[in-house]
């Protein structure tokens, strides 16, 4: 029962500090961070075999009738399990430890924590699960903390906006992921994720139309939670949320949930059906393209990483649809080490500007706060596939997959490898090098160590987190990860580097030592207006609809149903009551009236 | 001409709307209750014919409880209508309608 702290750990600590701990900042810090480690050293347990899993618990067991419906509660662990338990709680705790030095000066950091450890709860319940139903309830409760921690700042009306535009967005894809479950459940009979062999030959017997329609809905859940296109638009306003926020729920872990799910019903239910994976591999590869379009253009230093996350996110999402959810994984983990660094060192950088995000209101910062420059170009490196860093080699590895399937998404990955080497050089020759381009850059303080000490390590596994000899890659494939020798492989290899120098020198060529940008694309600085038009289409025909049901309900509902009937009744009583002229003499003539109307219809008819 | 059950009931009838009559337009409380005692008279005279031509007691037994009844009504209402005039100085209903709406 050991293992079962994963969970109990960081929810005690959301509850205590949610409930009682809400004043009291330092006691709810260290609640949190000690429950986080608690988690850690659980997940590095499991990760040994020094620990089991524990018994699933039958929660809901309904059966006879036209329908069975069983909801364990119960753990499936597999390597790709371990390594993602590892990712989630190894950056989770790397996040808790930096938001001790960056939350330091907040008024509200006992809820911060609260909701930090409720996050921690949701993330490694959805991780562990085994089934559906259990699944889509932490799918929903990370919703719920990332709205939460989002509009953490909720005084700020932009960060109140976008809390309700993330909910909003994923609530959309969210009732897909809905209609995914409850159609794989029709099929199957079962919502687990392990098929026993009746249910997995009924599955694979059905039509390929079916197939690819359940692989579309569940995929649904994961356009949502993992921001594809034509939901992304939550992710970037999302960075209103505190950075460490950012860092490890909408860059490292949450986001990359979808992607997990992805993995997780790939071989019952994807793998079966190339129409899914078709439009799967299509989704990831443009949104892949479109947000390192959009990024190159961007001036924040949180946007430009969130749409990069974007990107890479495509990449992961692209990886699955052609069938290498290995790759997929891969590049998730790598992904969570140099992405997490990049946020965080990007806090860093905000929190040695006193909140400044705008990189032209930057420059000159490598000398004065060198840690922090030193660790952000290490995560640049790794995530522009700078060769031996851990990008690198795993974002080839989805690249190369692509290679004989599909050579459109090939080009893509390797335009998009390009254009991310470009934003990423552009981000950090504008905001480290050239001239302090305002006073307050001028002055920049180093952060503390509780805030370096991460982004160190953060760093170190940005490097070596690729390397064959840490196996990763081959664990989570399960040994048998394709060593070298596909078809395609050195030119893949020689390519990417192309895209990365391409990159990373037209950033040079124009971004360093400028004052200005001097390239200005409107579309990408204004996201092909993809806002807009939703401001202007679906939002403003929503907005309609809701007029018209208003009027429904202010008139007809409301008017003529419930006020109607009591305006009836009223005007009954009212006629009603000139009878009651309080005469007795009335009465006795309206008494003696019936009764000889009485006996006239009853004796003389 | 032989006087038959139709007779009596006809009296009994116009007694009965000649009472009801004056309890509804009469603004006397002393004349309405007079009028009320009319329209219970109607109806012994109803009971007391019945009994006669259908050659049986059972009507004029109820009789005697309607005049019982009728007595102890009187009593009470009388009471009623002297303590009211003490306290009014007036028997005319128009003139009570404290109860009205």
């Amino acid at each position: 029962m050991a293992s079962g702290w994963l969970l109990f750990a960081p929810l005690i600590s959301a509850l205590a500090c949610l409930v009682w701990l809400r004043r009291k900042h330092d006691l709810a810090m260290f609640l949190s961070v000690g429950t986080c480690a608690i988690s850690f050293a659980i997940a590095v347990a499991l990760f040994v075999g020094a620990i089991p899993v524990p018994q699933p618990w039958n929660w809901i067991s309904i059966t006879g009738g036209v329908a069975n419906l069983t909801v364990p509660i119960g753990w499936y662990v597999d390597n790709t399990t371990k390594m993602m338990l590892l990712v989630v709680t190894g950056v989770g705790l790397l996040v808790h430890i930096f938001s001790i030095g960056y939350m330091a000066h907040d008024e509200g950091r006992g809820r911060f924590f609260g909701e930090l450890s409720l996050f921690m709860f949701s993330m490694l319940g959805i991780v562990v699960a085994n089934n559906f139903v259990m699944m889509f309830i932490f799918w929903e409760l990370v919703g719920v903390s990332s709205y939460l921690l989002i509009g953490f700042w909720f005084q700020k009306p932009a960060a109140a906006e976008a809390a309700n535009k993330a909910f909003l967005c994923n609530r959309v894809g969210d009732f897909g992921f809905l209609m995914g479950i409850l159609m794989y459940w029709s099929i199957t009979g079962t919502v687990m994720f392990q098929l026993n062999a009746a249910s997995a030959s009924t599955l694979a017997t059905q039509t390929s139309a079916t197939l690819t329609t359940l692989g579309v809905l569940l995929f649904c859940g994961c356009v949502g939670k993992s921001a594809m296109v034509p939901l992304h638009v939550w992710l970037p306003d999302a960075m209103e949320g505190p950075t460490p926020v950012s860092a490890l729920i909408h860059a490292a872990t949450m986001v990359a949930a979808g992607v997990y799910m992805l993995v997780r019903i790939f071989p019952p239910v994807l793998s079966a059906s190339v129409g899914a994976q078709e439009v799967i591999a299509t989704v990831g590869g443009f949104t892949a393209l479109f947000a390192a379009l959009i990024a190159t253009q961007q001036n924040d230093i949180k946007r430009i990483l969130a749409y990069s996350t974007l990107s890479q996110l495509g990449y992961m999402v692209m990886a699955v649809g052609i069938a290498a959810p290995g790759a997929a994984m891969f590049h998730l983990t790598t992904h969570a080490f140099f992405k997490a660094l990049l946020f965080l060192a990007a806090g860093s950088v905000i929190h040695a500007l006193h909140e400044e995000q705008d990189i032209w209101n930057m420059g000159g910062l490598w000398k004065k706060i060198p840690i922090t420059f030193a660790t952000f170009a290490l995560g640049t490196l790794a995530l522009t596939g700078f060769p031996g860093f851990a990008g690198f080699f795993s974002k080839d590895e989805i690249i190369l997959a692509a290679y004989e399937k599909f050579p459109c998404l090939y080009a893509i990955g390797l335009i998009t490898a390009a254009l991310t080497a470009f934003y990423m050089f552009r981000l950090v020759f504008v905001a480290f090098f050239g001239p302090a381009r305002t006073e307050k850059a001028e002055h920049p303080h180093e952060s503390p160590a509780v805030m370096t000490a991460p982004l160190v390590l953060l760093a170190i596994l940005s490097v070596i987190g690729g390397w064959s000899i840490l196996g990763i890659h081959s664990y989570i494939a399960g040994g048998h990860a394709a060593e070298g020798h596909q078809p395609g492989h050195s030119l893949t290899l020689g390519l990417s580097i192309l895209a990365f120098a391409v990159g990373s020198l037209s950033a040079y060529f124009l971004y360093f030592n400028k004052k200005s940008d001097p390239i200005r694309i409107s579309l990408f600085a204004n996201k092909f207006y993809i806002d807009e038009i939703y401001l202007n289409g679906p939002v403003k025909f929503q907005q309609a609809i809701a007029r018209i049901l208003a009027w429904v309900d202010n008139w007809i509902v409301g008017g003529c149903l419930v006020r109607g009937t009591a305006f009836v009744s009223n005007l009954t009583g009212e006629a009603l009551r000139l009878f009651q002229t309080g005469s007795l003499q009335a009465y006795a003539f309206l008494f003696s009236f019936g009764t000889i109307l009485i006996l006239y219809f009853t004796l003389l008819r | 001409m032989e006087i038959t059950l139709n007779h009596y009931l006809a009296v009994s009838g116009l007694l009965f709307t000649l009472g009801l009559m004056g309890v509804i337009l009469r603004r006397d409380l002393l004349v309405i209750y007079m009028s009320l005692e009319m329209m219970l008279n109607a109806a012994n005279l109803t009971l007391v014919a019945f009994s006669r031509f259908n050659q049986h007691l059972d009507g004029q037994i109820m009789v005697f409880f309607t005049i019982t009844v009728a007595a102890a009504e009187v009593a009470v209402g009388l009471a009623l209508i002297v303590a009211l005039y003490r306290v009014r100085q007036t028997t005319k209903v128009g003139d009570l309608t404290t109860l009205k709406f």
